[in-house]
Order: C-alpha cells, then sequence, then structure tokens
C-alpha cells in the first residue's frame, strides 16, 4: 500500500504553514477546521437565538391569558423558532461537525472542493440576517409557521414573505453546496485502504444524509419559488380560484420535509455509533446492518410524506399506504437501537460526558420514537394530528434526539480539536442540569397534547395551565443550561488539562490513533496507513 | 509533498453530482402534473371529470340504483354574487345524462368575472362523476345587477361503487376581479 | 459526582416527578390521556391508541432494561472486561422480523379503523361547516338552518386580564351547534379563506376544511351533552380563538332547537323592514364590531399597521357608503377582509356600518338602513 498518493502535478506549496491572522483568516479560509469551527459557531447563535424564541413562546405560554405578547408576534415566534432551528442550528451544527471529521476521519487532507466549502459558509449569516430582519418589517414577520402551508403563506401573508423566500433559497443553496462537498470528499479523498465498508458510521451516515440534501433541497427550493410566482406573477399552484391546490403545497413540502427529518437524524446516528463502543471498550455491534438501516431509513423517507396529513381529506387506499410505510420505517429505527443496546451488553463501561449525553439520547430518541409510532396509525392520528402530543414527539426526537447528538458530538471530538479536556465535572452538571429540565419541558406536553390542546395557540383554556407551567419552567431552565454550555464551550477553548492524542481509553479511528490532540492545521498531508 | 491538488475530483463524478439537484428542481415541478394525476387516480379532492357528449353511452342505464346528489354553492371573498342551486337535491340513476342548474345573481353596478371551481365528496365518487356542460369550464362574466340561471348536464358512471348512495357536488365561485 | 450515586439520583427525580403527576390525577376532572369520546368511532381510536400505548410500554421495558442491565452491571468500575462479540446474524435476524410482527398486529386493526372512519355513508343529517378567520359557519342542509359561531364574550373580556375562574375561557361560544343523538351525522368541510380544521376530540373527528374544496366526515353521538373542541390547523392571528361547541340532545329537543332557529330567522329578517334611528344602529353596531371586526381592525379602529388597516380615517369608512357596504358584504378578495353578507343579518350589517361611520374616530354623519343592506345583497 502507498504511503503517498501525490500523483498528478504537484506544486511545492504553502503545505505548512498555519492560519493566516486577524479577521480576514475566517473570511477567506478554505481551510475544512475553520470553517467547521465557523459552522458551529453559527449553529450555536442560531441555537441561541431560535432558544431566546422558544423562550418567548414558553412565557406566554406561562399561565393562560394574554400577558406578554399579541397573538400575531407569538405566530411568529414560533415560525422563525422552528426555522432557526431547523435550518440554522441543527443543519449547520451537522455540517460544522462533517468538516471537521470527515477529512480527519477517512484520512483526507481537506474536503475535496475547498472554495465551494467557503461560500457554502459565508452565504448562511446573510441568510438568516435577512430572515430575522422581517421581524421588524412593517406586517411584521413570516406567521404561517414553519411549514408555511397555503394559502396563509401566500395569499394571507405579510409583505416581508418575499425576504422569508430568497432566505430559503440561499439556505437551501448552502445545504446543497455542502452536501456535493460531502459527497466528493467522501467518494474520492478515502486514504488507500478507507474501503466504503470501513469507513466509520458517522461518515456513512453522512453520505446518505449529503444525498438526501441534494435530492431535496431543490424540492423546497422549488415550493419557494412557486409561492413567489403564485404572490406576484399571477400563477397559481396554489390557489383554486386559478385551478390549482392548496393540498398540493402540503405534498410538495413533505415531500422535502420528511426527508429533512431524517437529515437531522441520520448524522446523530452515527455519532452515537461512535461514541457507545469507546465508552463501553467493545466494537460496535453489526455494523453492516447499521449501514444498511440507514440507507433504508433514507429509502423509506421518500415515501412516506403524507402522514403529515391525515386530515387533509386524502383517499382511504392513500391513508392506508402511508400508514403502513410509515409503521415500517420503525423497523430499521428499531435495529439500530437494539445493536447500541447490544454493544453496551458486556462491555466495559465508563461514564464520561460524552457516554451520558449518548445514553441520554438512546433513550429519549426511543421515546420520540414510540410517539412517531402512535403518531404514524393514521385513524388515532385523526387525535393526535396538530396537537401538544405532536410538539412533544418531534422535540423529544430533535432537541433530545439531534440536539443531544450534537452536544456529545462537541464533548467527545473537542479535546481532539482544541487538546484541551474540557471540565469533567461541569460537563456532567450540564448533562443532569439539560436532561431534567428537557424532561420537564416536553414530557408535560404529550399529556396536554392527548387531553386535547392543539399547537401553535399563544393562550388556552384553564385545564391545561398546571403543565404548561411545569412546561414553561422546564423550559427557562433548559434555556439557561445552554447558557452554561457557553461558558463550558469557551473555557474549553481558552485552556484546561492537555488531551492526549488518543484522547480516550477505547476510542478508535485514525483521528484519535494518527493525528496528535490538537491536529496541525494541514493534516493528512501524507495519507496515513489504513489497517 | 502536498497532496491538495493530488486528490481532485474527476469532472464527469462532479458534473453528476450536481446535476442531481438541478433534476430535483426540476421534479419539484413535475410533481404538479404528477398530483393531478394521482387526484384522477384517487379522486382526491373531489376534481370532476370532463366528457365529450358525444362519447356518451345512455343505453345502459342501471335503474336498479338510485344515488341522491346534493348541489352545494359558495362564493368566494370580493365576488358580490349570490349563489345557489336551483334545486338542492336530484335522485339519479348511474348511466342517465341529468341536467340541473344553478342561479347566481350580481350585486355590483359593474360589470364582474368569477370562476366556479368544482369539489366532490366522497372522493372516490369523483372520478365517476362526469360533465358534458358545466358553468364551470369557462370563466363567468355578470353585467350589472344580473341574474342567470346556469346549466350543468351530468352523468355518474355506472361502474361507481356499490356502496355509494349519495354524492355531494359543491361549487366555490372565486372573484377574477382583483384589488 | 461519582456515576455510583446515579441510580439514587434517578429514583429521587422520579418519585419526584410521580408524586407531581399524582397530585394532579388527583384533582378529578384532570385529563392525563386521550378521551374515550362519545362516538363509535372515538371508542375505537381510544381502543388503538392504548393497544399502542402498551406495545411500546412493553418494548420500552425491554430495551431499556437491558441497557439498564448493562449500565449497573457491565461497567468498568465493577471490574468488567469487555467482550468482543460484534456481530450475530440469528439475532440481528430475530429484531427485524419480530417488530415486523408486532406492526402487521397494528396495522390489522388500524385498517379497520380507518375504514370505518371513512365511511361517511346513509347519513341521517347533513351539516356544512365552513371555516372563516376566525369562526365557524354552520348549515344545516336539510333543514335551512344557518349560523355563524364565534367565541363567547366572556373569554374576550378577561382574555387581556387574568383569566382564572372563568370556567371554560377560550373554549365557550356565542352560539352552539345542537345535534341530535344517535343519529349518523356527516359533516361536509370547506372554507373561505386558508385552511382551517375542525376538531372535537370527544366526537374524534378532526378534518381539515380548505377553501374551493370539501371534505367530510361523519359522527354517531351516543351520550348526550356539551362537547367542546377547536381550530387543529394554524389559520392566523386568532387560531387559538375559535372554539367550536357541540350540545348533543335528545330528538324531540333537537327539533324544537331547529324550530326555535327557524322562527328566530323568521323574525331577523322580518326586522330587516323596520327604520332604525342612528342611535340604536350605532349601539347595535358596537356589539357587532366588537365580535366580528375589532380582532382585525382594533378595538378602537386603530387597526395594526402593515396587516390590517385602520377604521378611523379609513378612505373606504369615510367615503361614499356603497363602497362600504361592497367591501363589507362581499369582502376584498386575497385579503383577510372576509366576506360578511353569509355571517351577518342585514339589521347587524346595517348597524355595524353605521357604527364605522360615525364612531371609532368617524363622524360621516349619515346611516344606512337594513333594506338597503337587502337590496345590495
Amino acid at each position: 500500500m502507498s504511503t503517498e498518493i501525490t500523483h498528478g502535478d504537484v506544486h511545492e506549496e504553502h503545505h505548512d504553514h498555519g492560519p493566516d491572522k486577524g479577521l480576514m483568516r475566517w473570511v477567506t479560509t478554505t481551510n475544512h477546521k475553520d470553517i467547521g469551527t465557523l459552522y458551529l459557531w453559527l449553529a450555536f447563535i442560531m441555537l441561541l437565538v431560535g432558544g431566546a424564541m422558544a423562550m418567548v413562546i414558553r412565557l406566554e405560554l406561562f399561565q393562560p391569558g394574554l400577558q406578554w405578547v399579541e397573538p400575531q408576534f407569538f405566530n411568529q415566534m414560533t415560525t422563525l423558532h422552528g426555522l432557526i432551528m431547523v435550518f440554522g442550528a441543527i443543519m449547520p451544527a451537522f455540517v460544522g461537525l462533517a468538516n471537521w471529521l470527515v477529512p480527519i476521519m477517512i484520512g483526507a487532507p481537506d474536503m475535496a472542493l475547498p472554495r465551494m466549502n467557503n461560500w457554502s459558509f459565508w452565504i448562511l449569516p446573510f441568510a438568516f440576517t435577512m430572515l430575522a430582519s422581517t421581524l421588524f418589517m412593517e406586517g411584521g414577520g413570516p406567521a404561517f409557521g414553519w411549514t408555511f402551508y397555503a394559502p396563509l403563506s401566500t395569499t394571507f401573508a405579510p409583505d416581508s414573505t418575499d425576504f422569508f423566500i430568497f432566505a430559503v433559497h440561499l439556505m437551501g443553496i448552502s445545504s446543497v453546496m455542502g452536501a456535493i462537498n460531502v459527497i466528493a470528499t467522501i467518494l474520492n479523498m478515502r486514504a488507500p485502504g478507507m474501503t466504503l465498508m470501513k469507513m466509520p458510521l458517522f461518515v456513512w451516515t453522512w453520505l446518505i444524509t449529503a444525498y438526501l440534501l441534494i435530492a431535496v433541497m431543490p424540492v423546497l427550493a422549488g415550493v419557494v419559488t412557486m409561492m413567489l410566482t403564485d404572490r406576484h406573477f399571477g400563477t397559481s399552484f396554489f390557489d383554486a380560484a386559478g385551478g390549482g391546490d392548496p393540498v398540493l403545497f402540503q405534498h410538495v413540502f413533505w415531500f422535502f420535509g420528511h426527508p429533512e427529518v431524517y437529515i437531522m437524524i441520520l448524522p446523530a446516528f452515527g455519532i452515537i455509533s461512535a461514541i457507545v463502543p469507546t465508552f463501553a471498550r467493545k466494537p460496535l455491534f453489526g455494523y453492516s446492518s447499521m449501514v444498511y438501516a440507514s440507507a433504508s431509513i433514507a429509502l423509506l423517507s421518500f415515501m412516506v410524506w403524507a402522514h403529515h396529513m391525515y386530515t387533509v381529506g386524502m383517499p382511504v387506499a392513500g391513508e392506508l399506504y402511508f400508514m403502513y410505510a410509515t409503521i415500517l420505517i420503525s423497523v430499521p429505527t428499531g435495529v439500530k437501537v437494539f445493536n447500541w443496546v447490544a454493544t453496551m451488553w458486556r462491555g466495559s463501561m465508563t461514564f464520561e460526558t460524552p457516554m451520558l449525553w449518548a445514553l441520554g439520547f438512546i433513550i429519549m430518541f426511543t421515546i420520540g420514537g414510540f410517539s412517531g409510532l402512535m403518531l404514524g396509525v393514521a385513524p388515532v392520528d385523526t387525535q393526535y394530528h396538530d396537537t401538544y402530543f405532536v410538539v412533544a414527539h418531534f422535540h423529544y426526537v430533535l432537541v433530545t434526539g439531534a440536539l443531544f447528538s450534537i452536544i456529545a458530538a462537541f464533548y467527545y471530538w473537542v479535546p481532539k480539536w482544541t487538546g484541551h479536556m474540557y471540565d469533567e465535572r461541569l460537563g456532567k452538571i450540564h448533562f443532569w442540569w439539560s436532561t431534567i429540565s428537557v424532561n420537564l419541558l416536553f414530557f408535560p406536553q404529550h399529556f396536554v397534547g392527548l387531553a386535547g390542546m392543539p399547537r401553535r395557540i399563544p393562550d388556552y383554556s384553564l385545564q391545561f395551565a398546571e403543565f404548561n407551567a411545569i412546561s414553561s419552567i422546564g423550559g427557562f431552565a433548559f434555556g439557561l443550561a445552554q447558557v452554561f454550555f457557553l461558558y463550558i464551550v469557551i473555557k474549553t477553548i481558552r485552556g484546561g488539562v492537555k488531551a492526549t492524542d488518543k484522547v480516550w481509553e477505547g476510542a478508535t479511528g485514525l483521528e484519535f490513533e494518527q493525528l496528535p490532540s490538537p491536529p496541525p492545521y494541514h493534516s493528512f498531508t501524507v495519507a496515513p496507513q489504513v489497517k | 509533498m502536498s497532496r491538495e491538488q493530488a486528490n481532485t475530483v474527476p469532472r464527469s463524478q462532479l458534473a453528476k453530482i450536481i446535476l442531481v439537484p438541478i433534476l430535483m428542481f426540476g421534479f419539484g415541478f413535475a410533481l404538479i402534473p404528477l398530483y393531478d394525476v394521482f387526484c384522477d387516480i384517487t379522486g382526491q379532492n373531489g376534481k370532476t371529470g370532463r366528457i365529450e357528449a358525444s362519447a356518451i353511452d345512455e343505453s345502459g342505464v342501471d335503474t336498479s340504483r338510485t344515488i341522491e346528489v346534493r348541489f352545494l354553492a359558495q362564493t368566494n371573498t370580493g365576488l358580490p354574487w349570490s349563489f345557489e342551486p336551483v334545486v338542492k337535491t336530484m335522485q339519479v340513476h348511474p348511466g342517465q345524462v341529468y341536467e340541473a342548474h344553478y342561479r347566481v345573481r350580481s350585486s355590483s353596478k359593474d360589470k364582474t368575472h368569477g370562476q366556479a371551481v368544482p369539489s366532490v365528496s366522497p372522493g372516490l365518487a369523483a372520478q365517476h362523476f362526469n360533465k358534458t356542460e358545466c358553468f364551470c369550464f369557462t370563466r363567468q362574466e355578470l353585467n350589472a345587477f344580473e341574474t342567470r340561471d346556469m346549466p350543468l348536464r351530468f352523468i355518474v358512471g355506472k361502474d361507481i361503487a356499490e356502496e355509494i348512495k349519495e354524492i355531494t357536488l359543491s361549487y366555490t365561485f372565486f372573484s377574477l376581479d382583483q384589488g | 459526582m461519582t456515576f455510583d450515586k446515579l441510580p439514587g439520583r434517578w429514583l429521587a427525580s422520579l418519585s419526584g416527578l410521580i408524586s407531581v403527576l399524582v397530585a394532579f390525577s388527583a384533582q378529578a376532572e384532570y385529563e392525563l390521556n386521550m378521551t374515550q369520546g362519545v362516538t363509535p368511532i372515538s371508542q375505537e381510536i381510544y381502543n388503538l391508541h392504548m393497544i399502542v400505548f402498551w406495545i411500546c410500554v412493553v418494548i420500552g421495558i425491554g430495551v431499556f432494561g437491558a441497557m439498564g442491565w448493562s449500565i449497573l452491571y457491565h461497567r468498568k468500575s465493577k471490574g468488567a472486561q469487555a467482550a468482543n462479540f460484534h456481530e450475530s446474524t440469528t439475532i440481528e435476524i430475530v429484531w427485524t422480523v419480530v417488530p415486523l410482527l408486532i406492526l402487521i398486529a397494528i396495522a390489522i386493526p388500524a385498517t379497520a379503523t380507518l375504514l370505518n372512519l371513512e365511511n361517511t355513508d346513509n347519513a341521517d343529517i347533513e351539516i356544512q361547516v365552513t371555516g372563516i378567520q376566525w369562526k365557524w359557519k354552520y348549515t344545516y342542509l336539510d333543514e335551512g338552518v344557518t349560523f355563524v359561531s364565534s367565541l363567547a364574550q366572556e373569554s374576550r373580556d378577561v382574555m387581556n386580564s387574568d383569566p382564572t375562574g372563568h370556567e371554560n375561557y377560550l373554549l365557550d361560544v356565542d352560539k352552539p351547534i345542537v345535534l341530535p343523538i344517535n343519529k349518523k351525522i356527516r359533516f361536509l368541510f370547506n372554507s373561505d379563506d386558508v385552511i382551517h380544521a375542525w376538531w372535537v376530540p370527544e366526537l374524534a373527528v378532526k378534518q381539515d376544511a380548505l377553501p374551493g374544496f370539501i371534505n367530510d366526515s361523519w359522527a354517531i353521538i351516543e351520550e348526550p351533552g356539551v362537547y367542546r373542541g377547536q381550530c387543529a390547523e394554524l389559520c392566523g392571528k386568532d387560531h387559538g380563538f375559535m372554539p367550536i361547541v357541540v350540545h348533543a340532545v335528545g330528538e324531540d329537543e333537537y327539533a324544537q332547537w331547529i324550530a326555535e332557529k327557524k322562527a328566530e330567522a323568521a323574525e331577523v329578517a322580518a326586522m330587516a323592514a323596520q327604520e332604525f334611528s342612528m342611535q340604536d344602529l350605532i349601539a347595535q353596531g358596537e356589539t357587532v364590531y366588537q365580535a366580528n371586526c375589532a380582532a382585525c381592525h382594533g378595538p378602537t379602529g386603530a387597526g395594526i399597521p402593515g396587516a390590517f388597516p385602520a377604521m378611523t380615517g379609513s378612505a373606504i369608512v369615510t367615503g361614499p357608503i356603497d363602497a362600504h357596504i361592497d367591501i363589507v358584504l362581499n369582502g376584498k378578495a386575497g385579503t383577510a377582509m372576509a366576506a360578511y353578507k353569509g355571517q351577518l343579518s342585514d339589521v347587524d350589517l346595517a348597524a355595524v356600518i353605521t357604527f364605522e361611520r360615525n364612531s371609532l374616530g368617524n363622524s360621516v354623519g349619515d346611516l344606512v338602513q337594513p333594506s338597503a343592506i337587502k337590496n345590495a345583497r
């Protein structure tokens, strides 16, 4: 096996210099580590911004009656909270992790298309500034929910909707460019000997996610383009008056929207599949079935979109089909959970902070999976649809699922990135604080949902008061915990106990076995040996 | 030695990857005709069919079955018309052509324009509910304070499912005059 | 903090949570679970919900039990040595096939319930339900009875202060819908503007109301009572303020109610022939305005800049009266301004238009009589 793959015309150039100094380093950087860091910071800032909006929501819902905000502003908060968390926090965080990790996991010197990488990041701050600026426009920002159903988002929408549409276009372009980069990197830049079936699962799940992204983000771009032409150019895609159909909007939106759900969870599966074996000191159980399960989840995600629409009056045959396909997804998802448990079984487990977050993920994601199965059963969804039960479900999957995995990934890899160990005591406090408060926040929402509280309402009848108060208290505590996390992050970057190169006793993979902590600015300039 | 220039992405592969999002953008738009096909097959939203009068074979009227057709009418915002069916319900045999009327009256002192959108419930009946003549085929123009009876000729297909005993036909008139 | 203390912590927090829950369920009317409802379908749905719930609980106990066992016993601090197994085709096939069988077991009753749910044939009574931003309009198709139902004034009054102690806050309406028990009622849904969804949990009916298209659903109510629901699809600013109240009554009482409604309608129609004084119209108009117009145009007519125009000084309100009547009657296409001709009586329309022209900071000085509204319809 060759240790060098320097064929082609090689320029003797700056492969071992450090980063530029000052602000321009970050503006012009094409280094995957820098760009990864930028993405992660953007995601964190967006998490805090979207979180602040969630605080407004929980404040208004703390007790019955309208105390703090007007209903129209409340709707803007729920809309922007959803959009910012999905497109601004979770997705960029995963792209940031991919940027940092994919090259050092597969033994590549950088991403395949570094200049495009720079572009795909720097589009985002503009997109989100534009989105947030709609709040200050006359008529307010988008107030039609993150799913922006027509005609509320077309004929009945505020003028600022055009800026929302353009912002979504920019986010879509950024995501697609990021995904193209990931695919090109994984397909072409693997070190010799790193066959596909030797790749860490994080790389695998990201490869599948990237294919989902390039397949569905353009559909989202299409649907907002149709909105734009409906609003200004006299088309009527979604307007019954001109022969269109508002239900068509929901079909096209969810054709994007359901794969989007898996875009936000597949990389999380990869992270957990890296962390659990490390701290169980035992290889991942069922590696190949994990790969196949991820791929089949991705394929199935294209065929189940209308389970978000059981109440629109679909034909019975359609509802039956979507119900069967939907509950089928729990099979590969179940395989994953079983595999993680089997990995722990007869291991030699320790419980450092990343493992705590990973265990929290497995338990609470599974709870979200159970409510997902319940929601998939079409006739029962008649009672669940658009209630707080749904809100509880997708927050279990996205907060204690996706977000917990991102935080787990931070604690797991930050010693490698910075060369400093985080403060173990603070990390554990962060975990227990977050876990207790997040359950206080979202678990009662199952009950109010089942008892009949619709989602997206700024005020509710008295029987829901107690659980909403508990939920709000949990929400404030969880919000505060993430400010505490900001302190931990900064503390870790500025200093701490020196991390070893291997970081964790049970760690495996190129990034832990063949790179120092922190890795040099340009790593794997010589291809590593893959056993 | 630098590997940065070595691992270049093959152009043909990159072109393929870039082609995917471009095609999928187009696919988003292609979903619209696909959706219409889907609606036709499944009866989603009760979009009704249109057939030519010459294509009707009235030889096999199924007098053993009677289906009640109920007519509904709404006007959407901005249209100064009153709009209602002349008869509210009708008993029909599958396979026979019937004629019904809707009455529309403008209370505007100007010319006004509207487009009627049909919808049939249950959805499974829609694909068997065909019209040879309908005021919803074209846009309607009403002069100031004009009253008009608008005809509708329809046939319920003989192959309509046995369990369907009632059909609701609804028309919503939308204004075509902006502002 | 060491992990050894954790089971204790878990138990402490768990028992804390349980005591909180027990405290709430002790309040008799407190609901933690889905309603069983009062229709055959709602009962079926409830049973199916509980079946799937218990299946999840059992799987959860298995998965979390195995995980908990590993966490407790297969830990390094207890000297556990890691095994090295990492695959087993048999076991992987087992945990693919067994869930599949469980899913089939769920799908069979679910299919039956769904088919039942969608069967709206042979209804005794048909009612058209129209969603309007932000109220519901009901039309009894066989009886010709039609009315608009919106949030009760009492809820509006306490909304911005403290609603505590107001029973049925946000769940009460001015005109409830009355339905007979033990009859198959078919609901036909549509909308005048955006998408709404009509949901009454006890009836297990939740169906979207779409602009331009009709949907249907059905219910047989088996017990008399008052059942409350809400809109379940985000439909704009006051989505949270368009409740539904169903009074299920015996057949006689239902017939009596229908007769009353018809008499009431005749009375309202007769009133349209009368002449009213400016004062009477303004007094009546204020009530109508606060119930129907204030949500957007504001209680004082200030509107919401950029979203909903002000009434005070408005060109339409202070301009020619015909144009004012036209926009109130027919609404404005492509905006939230609804057509009120189907929602309000001639008297109410005349009153509210007169009120708008001579109050809210306007003083045009003219008035409109119900007879003029009747002619403009």
